[in-house]
C-alpha cells in the first residue's frame, strides 16, 4: 500500500452522500488544499454526469424496464442490475415500489434485522430485496468506484477515509456502518460524528481564526438537521496546556425527523387544500406534489418578500397545461406548518409530546412522534444540564453552529435563535452567538476530510470518546419472589468518554458461558451518567437516564473446548480505532478473547 | 455511361457562342489560340480552373447533442410538452401558472449544463464605443450604419455568449432521438 495522498471525508447521509478531500502533501496545519468531489452518476437511464451530491437512493428495476446498457457506468465492465443516485431517485418517483430510500434510518432501527433483505419496505414479492446494510454498501461502492476512476494513482482504499454517522447512532448502528465500509472495500475507514464533522468544517473554514471567535468557557451547541435526522451535540471549549481544546461533552438522542418530514407535512397541507377544491391525486402526483412542495418551501424560505409560491403538478400525459393541477403555498401556511409545527416557540421545560402524527410518517420507520424540533432541543438541554455545570436546570450554550440544508433559511435560524435566547435570558444568561460561515450542504463531508488530516497530527482534534456509558443487565442474586421477575442490576462495562483505541477496565463480575450456545444480555446506554466506572453495578436508576439498546449476544466457538463445556468469562469493552464499540468475552482462567456481537437481530 | 463530349446540337450552340466570344473577348481568343497549339493535341491534363473564389462551404453540425439537450430540457422541465401544446384552449392564468414553474425548472436544467455571460458588460442603454477591427460576430451594428470605426452607439442588447457547455455522457445504445419515452402505467 502506498502512502495516502488525500484525506477523504464521506458524508453517508439519509438522503444524500457527499465526498470531499484534503490534499495531505500540500496542506499545512490549518491551511488546507481541499476540494469537493463531484460524483459521476446516472442522472437518467443511459446518461452519466458528475453532481456534487449523490442521492442516497437505490432503484431495483424490472428486467425489461430499461434498455440493456442504460445502467452502464464509465468504470464498470458490465451494466449493473441496480441503480443508485439521481437516476434511482427520479425513477422511484414514478415506480415507488422498486425504490429503496432512507436506508440509513433503517440501519439505525433496532427493531429489525438490519442484515435481512427487507427493502424496499412493502414491495411486491417479485421485487428483489436488499438489506439496509447492503444498500449502504452500494452507495459506498459507487462512491469508491467513482473516486478510483478519477484518481487511478490514488485509489480510495489507500487514502485516509472518514465516514460520518449521526452522533446519536447507537453502537450497533456504528458497527453496521463500519461493516458496510468493510464490504465496500473501505475497511480502514474511521467513523466520525456528523455534528463534530460540521464543527471541524467550521474550524477549517476559519483558517485559524476560530480561536478569536470562541474562548475558554464557551459551550458550542451544534444543531444538525439533515434530510432524515436531527442531531444535537454540545462541544466545550477548554484550556489544555495553554492551548484551546475542544471537547464533545454531550450528544442527543436519535431523532428521526428532518427536512423530508417538513416536505411531507407541507405536501399534506397542499393535498388537503386541493381536496377542498375537489381534486384528488394519484400516488405519482403525490410524489410530485412533495417535490413541488420542497421547491415552493425553498422559495419562500429564501425569498422573504414573496407572499406565496406557485405549486403546479403538471399533467401526467403530454398535455402539460391541460392536465395541470395548480395551487399555491402561502407564507401563512408555510409558517404555520414549519415554524409552528417543527420550530414552535416553547419553554425549556417542555417535553416532546407522544402524539402520533400519521401525516409525517412513511410505512415502517419509527419517526419521531413530536415534530417539534425545538421541544426535542429543550429536552436535550434539560437532560444534559449536568454536562456543563451542576447548578443549572439546563445546559446553557454560548454559541450555536447550524448544519443541514434547512438552515439555508434565515427564517428557521432566527426562530431557533429566538427560542434559545428566550430560554437563556430567562435565567440571566447572555444570548447565544452564531458561528457563521459553514457550507450547510457540504460541511459534513468537508469536516470529515479535515478530520483525516487532523489525525495525521496537523491541527486541533475534538476530544470526547463515547457519548454514553454502557451497561449490561444482570439478574440480581437476590432470592426470587414467586411470580415476580428477579430484579435486574446494571453492570457498567464502558464508562462515559471512553476514547478511541482504548479499553475499559475489566469488570470483576464473571459469567459462565456454555460453549457453542448463544447467551443473550440486555444492553443499556446512558448519556447522562458520567461518573460510573467499568465494573460498577447499579441497583436502581431512573427511567430517563438509561436507554435500553438492542440485546447483545455472546457465543463461544467450540474450538479448543468440548461442546457443552462451561467457560468463565468477564466482559470487557473497548473502542476500536475505527470508532466502534467492541465487547469481548475474556476467559477468566486464560488469555482467550471472543468478540460479542452488538447487533443481534431482534426477536421476531 | 453518357458520352462526356457534347452532342451535335450542343456543339452547334457552343460554336455560335464561341464565335461571338472570340470576336469580342481578346482574353478568350488568346485561350482558344493556345488550345490550338500543337501541345494541346496530346491529351493534356485539364487546365487548372481559373482562381475564381470557391462557393463558401457550410459546416455540417452533428445533431446528437442538440437532441440530447432537448431531451434534457424535456426531462427536467417538460419543455417539448409545453411547446407542442395548443395554448389556445387555456386561459392566461393557467398558462402563467405553468410558465412560472417551467421557467424555474427549465432554467435550472439549462444553467446546470450551459454557462452564459453577456457579450458586453455595460448596462443596456448606455453609450458604448465599438473600436476598429471589432468582431462582427460578437457585435452587430444596427440602425443608421454609416461612417468609420470607432463607432459610437447605444447598447441595445448586451448579447449572450455560452462560456461552457457540458452534457451528460451517454451509454453506447442511447437513442437521442427519443426525447421522452412513452409511459405505460401498469
Amino acid at each position: 500500500m502506498s502512502e495516502p495522498v488525500h484525506a477523504v471525508g464521506i458524508d453517508l447521509g439519509t438522503t444524500h452522500c457527499a465526498l470531499s478531500s484534503v490534499d495531505l502533501d500540500l496542506s499545512e496545519g490549518e491551511e488546507l488544499i481541499e476540494s469537493n468531489f463531484a460524483i459521476p452518476q446516472l442522472v437518467a437511464p443511459g446518461q452519466v454526469e458528475p453532481r456534487p451530491l449523490l442521492p442516497s437512493f437505490l432503484y431495483l428495476p424490472h428486467d425489461s424496464e430499461l434498455p440493456p446498457d442504460a445502467l452502464s457506468l464509465p468504470w464498470a465492465n458490465a451494466p449493473t442490475q441496480f441503480a443508485v443516485g439521481e437516476v434511482a431517485r427520479s425513477l422511484g418517483v414514478k415506480s415507488a415500489a422498486r425504490l429503496v430510500s432512507s436506508a440509513k434510518s433503517w440501519l439505525g432501527y433496532t427493531a429489525i434485522d438490519r442484515r435481512a433483505p427487507i427493502l424496499p419496505a412493502g414491495a411486491p414479492a417479485e421485487v428483489p430485496k436488499v438489506s439496509p446494510l447492503d444498500a449502504s454498501v452500494r452507495y459506498l461502492e459507487h462512491v469508491r468506484a467513482a473516486w478510483d476512476a478519477a484518481h487511478p494513482d490514488s485509489p480510495l482504499s489507500e487514502q485516509l477515509v472518514t465516514i460520518t454517522v449521526p452522533a446519536s447512532f447507537d453502537p450497533a448502528a456504528r458497527e453496521l456502518t463500519a461493516e458496510a465500509a468493510r464490504n465496500a472495500g473501505l475497511g480502514h475507514a474511521v467513523l466520525l460524528e456528523e455534528p463534530q464533522a460540521a464543527l471541524y468544517s467550521w474550524v477549517a473554514g476559519s483558517r485559524g481564526d476560530w480561536r478569536s471567535q470562541v474562548g475558554v468557557g464557551d459551550v458550542i451547541l451544534v444543531i444538525d438537521v439533515g434530510g432524515g435526522t436531527s442531531d444535537f451535540s454540545l462541544i466545550a471549549v477548554r484550556q489544555q496546556e495553554g492551548e484551546l481544546a475542544l471537547e464533545r461533552i454531550a450528544v442527543g438522542e436519535h431523532i428521526l425527523l428532518g427536512g423530508d418530514n417538513m416536505d411531507l407535512a407541507l405536501a399534506f397541507q397542499l393535498k388537503a387544500q386541493l381536496e377542498q377544491q375537489g381534486v384528488t391525486l394519484d400516488p405519482v402526483q403525490q410524489a410530485t406534489l412533495t417535490q413541488a412542495a420542497r421547491v415552493a418551501k425553498e422559495k419562500l424560505l429564501t425569498d422573504l418578500q414573496a407572499y406565496s409560491a406557485p405549486v403546479s403538478i403538471p399533467g401526467r400525459g403530454s398535455k402539460l397545461i391541460g392536465g395541470a393541477i395548480n395551487t399555491e403555498l402561502t407564507r401563512e401556511d408555510l409558517e404555520r406548518v414549519l415554524l409552528d409545527g417543527f420550530f414552535p416557540s416553547v419553554e425549556v421545560q417542555d417535553k416532546p409530546q407522544g402524539r402520533a402524527r400519521s401525516a409525517l410518517t412513511r410505512v415502517g420507520l419509527p419517526y419521531a412522534q413530536d415534530p417539534a424540533i425545538t421541544r426535542h432541543l429543550a429536552a436535550f438541554l434539560t437532560r444534559q444540564a449536568g454536562a456543563v455545570s451542576d447548578d443549572s436546570t439546563f445546559a446553557r450554550p454560548t454559541a450555536v453552529l447550524f448544519n443541514g440544508g434547512v438552515f439555508k433559511s434565515p427564517l428557521l435560524q432566527d426562530r431557533i435563535l429566538g427560542v434559545l435566547d428566550h430560554w437563556l435570558t430567562g435565567v440571566g444568561s447572555e444570548p447565544v452567538r452564531v458561528l457563521a460561515g459553514a457550507d450547510l450542504d457540504l460541511a459534513v463531508a468537508r469536516g470529515a476530510a479535515y478530520y483525516g488530516h487532523v489525525r495525521t497530527g496537523a491541527g486541533i482534534r475534538i476530544r470526547g470518546g463515547t457519548a454514553m456509558a454502557y451497561y449490561i443487565g444482570v439478574e440480581s442474586a437476590m432470592p426470587a419472589v414467586p411470580g415476580m421477575p428477579p430484579p435486574m442490576q446494571a453492570l457498567c462495562v464502558a464508562p462515559f468518554g471512553l476514547e478511541e483505541g482504548t479499553r475499559a477496565e475489566l469488570p470483576a463480575s464473571e459469567f459462565g458461558l456454555i460453549v457453542g450456545e448463544p447467551v443473550r444480555f440486555r444492553f443499556f446506554g446512558s448519556s447522562v451518567r458520567r461518573d460510573d466506572r467499568a465494573g460498577d453495578v447499579l441497583d436502581r436508576w431512573t427511567e430517563d437516564e438509561m436507554n435500553e439498546l438492542q440485546e447483545i449476544e455472546a457465543m463461544l466457538p467450540s474450538e479448543g473446548h468440548g461442546p457443552g463445556e462451561i467457560v468463565t468469562v468477564q466482559l470487557q469493552a473497548g473502542v476500536t480505532e475505527v470508532g466502534t464499540l467492541e465487547l469481548e468475552a475474556v476467559e477468566s482462567a486464560g488469555a482467550q478473547r471472543w468478540k460479542v456481537e452488538l447487533d443481534t437481530r431482534a426477536e421476531a | 455511361m453518357t458520352d462526356p463530349n457534347p452532342s451535335f446540337f450542343a456543339r452547334l450552340a457552343l460554336a455560335f457562342a464561341a464565335f461571338f466570344k472570340v470576336l469580342f473577348d481578346a482574353a478568350f481568343a488568346g485561350r482558344v489560340l493556345r488550345l490550338q497549339a500543337p501541345q494541346a493535341e496530346t491529351p493534356a491534363p485539364t487546365p487548372a480552373p481559373p482562381p475564381a473564389p470557391e462557393p463558401p462551404k457550410l459546416r455540417e453540425v452533428p445533431t446528437d447533442s442538440a437532441l440530447q439537450l432537448l431531451g434534457l430540457l424535456q426531462r427536467e422541465g417538460r419543455l417539448i410538452d409545453f411547446l407542442q401544446e395548443d395554448l389556445g384552449a387555456y386561459p392566461d392564468a393557467a398558462i402563467g401558472a405553468t410558465a412560472r414553474v417551467m421557467h424555474s425548472t427549465v432554467r435550472k436544467a439549462l444553467l446546470a449544463h450551459v454557462t452564459f455571460e453577456p457579450v458586453r458588460r455595460e448596462q443596456e442603454g448606455s453609450r458604448v464605443q465599438v473600436p476598429a477591427g471589432f468582431s462582427a460576430a460578437e457585435i452587430r451594428l444596427i440602425g443608421n450604419v454609416v461612417g468609420e470605426a470607432p463607432f459610437q452607439g447605444t447598447l441595445s442588447h448586451a448579447g449572450w455568449r455560452a462560456t461552457h457547455i457540458e452534457l451528460p455522457k451517454l451509454s453506447q445504445g442511447y437513442d437521442v432521438r427519443v426525447i421522452a419515452p412513452a409511459e405505460v402505467e401498469l
